[in-house]
């Protein structure tokens, strides 16, 4: 059944191996199954996939050089739109770079709030993925059920900062908008209601034979392969790898929150699946703690840090804010930033995010390199896929959850 | 808040014993080494025997006109052990003309598209990477646009665009 996978094949150097009889399969770029713009080139015998291709760059916009151009502020409506099925998540990964790099500190108020939007994010990133596997294996009603609820967590989002889909929510040393009641009232309403839907969502799928079928054993990446191929996130954790820098490097306030970690050992699509499904159930445990325990208190780091930009009571009443204010407006008076450089990631839905920035005094990074999780699990693919049948292609595909603008940024 | 990481030092006084000399230094509780490219391939075998094994990041900051730096090239290498959830920042240094550095791919997999996508947008070269082509530019293209002396606007990639004036359309 399963073909022995040939190491590091291309089409170029396949060799002279007699493989006329095989067919061709251009895969993508455009294709519904691909959702975005990605391009598989797939050696079919039969029906059998015995290589497949995969092509990047379709998409390629240049973030990486976009970064060195503009200031820290500036750059996470870019972020933005890279993951853009979980914009706020890209946010704070960029800023927790950028403060990690600035050596700032934020108010409690403020990792509160953070994690409450990240784990938002997360939820929403999850149903879309769960939801697209559901869809490309021929589930349709269990798509409209997790796309009903993605639009509740928009609401959510859009009454917090007033956009939909990029957020832009962070800055350096805070967020742009501090939490209203009304926000934390639809957030309320959203943990209250979402649970009954999850678990409609569970009886709708989870053990439904058709797509048992077409997931269970497809795709089996084994815990070794996964940590020397550098999977992370929920493709790592559904290989067995307990990896999860929530507890293993904890940031924000997730030291102070009480959730488990989702782990599966079989490694295919099915596991995959079913670790997005606990995550969320995961995520939602840490935001409703989160909303309870949700500190008073300023919500952007002090005046005296000169980063984040005082309110507007701070700068018409106090010389301090009208000081900071304007030197934080003014070009080249804004961030102290050292000739130095750090690592910082975060976990995002889709595994680590990370940025490597290079400060060189300037308030634009010097050098501010992207992380993706979906690079490194799109390298994956022609490993996962190969010895399947052609219609594993959406369901291994869907279940890596690749977002082209990520990956190709 | 920044991320304390633990220190490494048992790693880093068996990786300058084995492996000399090394550059050590720590910012915001992150360790960094920087190997010598020579010797970088035993380094990174030593690291992984140690314990390192998953390959997070490969990446590169061109130091073109950099405060007081000596090589161009500086390669990033983020390792992390996933036991006892160590970090360590690997850097490898190269220089015009033709950087090249050893591969790690047969150390970690994951170097692969990583490796790639540096040889794209740095041209720095990997040394026994089994397939080195472009990873995210098309492959015709010559630059290496992640590079300091590399415009933002591109070179001369837009004037050979077709223009289309609303008359024509």
């Amino acid at each position: 059944m399963s073909i022995a996978p040939a190491e590091y094949t291309s089409l170029e150097s396949a060799g002279p191996r007699n493989e006329e009889y095989l067919w061709t399969l251009n895969f993508g770029p455009q294709h519904p199954a691909t959702h975005t713009t990605l391009r598989l080139v797939l050696k079919l015998e039969g029906e059998r996939v015995v290589d497949a291709m995969p092509e990047m760059g379709y998409l390629h916009s240049g973030f990486e050089k976009i970064g060195e151009h503009l200031t820290f502020n500036q750059y996470v409506t870019v972020t933005d739109r890279m993951n853009y099925i979980s914009p706020v998540a890209n946010n704070v990964a960029w800023h927790h770079a950028v403060e990690t790099l600035l050596g700032i500190e934020l108010t409690p108020r403020c990792t509160y709030i953070r994690t409450i939007v990240a784990e938002l994010a997360r939820i929403s990133d999850h149903l879309l993925c769960n939801g697209a596997v559901g869809l490309d294996t021929g589930a349709f009603t269990f798509f409209l059920y997790a796309f009903y609820q993605r639009e509740v967590i928009y609401d959510i989002l859009e009454t917090l900062c007033g956009a939909r889909f990029t957020n832009s929510y962070t800055r350096v040393g805070g967020v742009s908008q501090d939490f209203t009641p009304l926000v934390i009232e639809k957030i309320r309403a959203f943990l209250k209601t979402f649970p009954k839907t999850l678990d409609d969502m569970e009886r709708l799928l989870t053990r439904n034979r058709i797509f048992v079928d077409r997931t269970k054993g497809v795709g089996v990446l084994t815990k070794e392969e996964a940590i020397n191929r550098g999977a992370t996130g929920p493709v790592a954790r559904a290989s067995g790898v307990t990896r999860d820098l929530r507890k293993d490097e904890p940031y924000l306030a997730y030291a102070d929150l009480d959730f488990n970690v989702a782990c599966a050992s079989a490694g295919d699509c099915y596991a995959r699946y079913l670790v997005r499904m606990q995550e969320m159930r995961e995520s939602l445990k840490i935001v409703q703690q989160a909303l309870d325990r949700l500190p008073d208190g300023p919500v952007n780091v002090g005046i005296d840090q000169r980063t984040a930009l005082p309110t507007k009571q701070q700068v018409y009443s106090t010389i301090e804010g009208t000081i900071s204010h304007f030197e934080l407006s003014m070009a080249n008076r804004g961030f102290e930033v050292p000739f130095e450089e750090s690592y910082a990631a975060i976990e995002a839905p889709n595994g680590e995010l990370g940025f490597y920035l290079v400060g060189d005094g300037d308030d634009t990074a010097y050098r501010a390199r992207c992380r993706p999780p979906s690079v490194l699990h799109f390298a994956l693919f022609p490993h996962l896929i190969r010895g399947h049948t052609l219609s594993d292609v959406v369901a291994v595909l869907g279940s890596l959850n690749i977002i082209a603008a990520e990956l190709d940024r | 808040m920044p991320i304390t990481q633990p220190p490494v030092d048992a790693v880093i006084q068996a990786l300058t014993a084995a492996v000399r000399p090394c550059d050590v230094s720590v910012f915001r509780g992150q360790t960094r080494v920087v190997v010598p490219v020579e010797r970088a391939l035993d380094a990174f075998r030593h690291l992984a025997g140690a314990g390192f094994d998953l390959l997070v990041d490969v990446t590169c900051v061109d130091y073109l006109d950099y405060r007081g730096a000596k090589q161009r090239y500086g390669l990033v290498y983020v390792l992390v052990n996933t036991v006892t959830n160590e970090r360590l920042t690997v850097r490898v240094f190269a220089d015009d003309p033709d950087p090249t550095v050893p591969s790690v791919t047969s150390i970690w997999r994951a170097a692969d598209w990583l490796e790639r996508e540096v040889w794209d947008l740095f041209g720095v070269r990997f040394e026994g990477h089994p397939d080195l082509r472009r990873l995210v530019m098309p492959e015709v293209f010559t630059a290496h646009p992640l590079r300091k002396d590399y415009p933002l606007q591109g070179r001369g990639e837009r004037h050979n665009f077709p223009v289309l004036t609303r008359d024509d359309g």
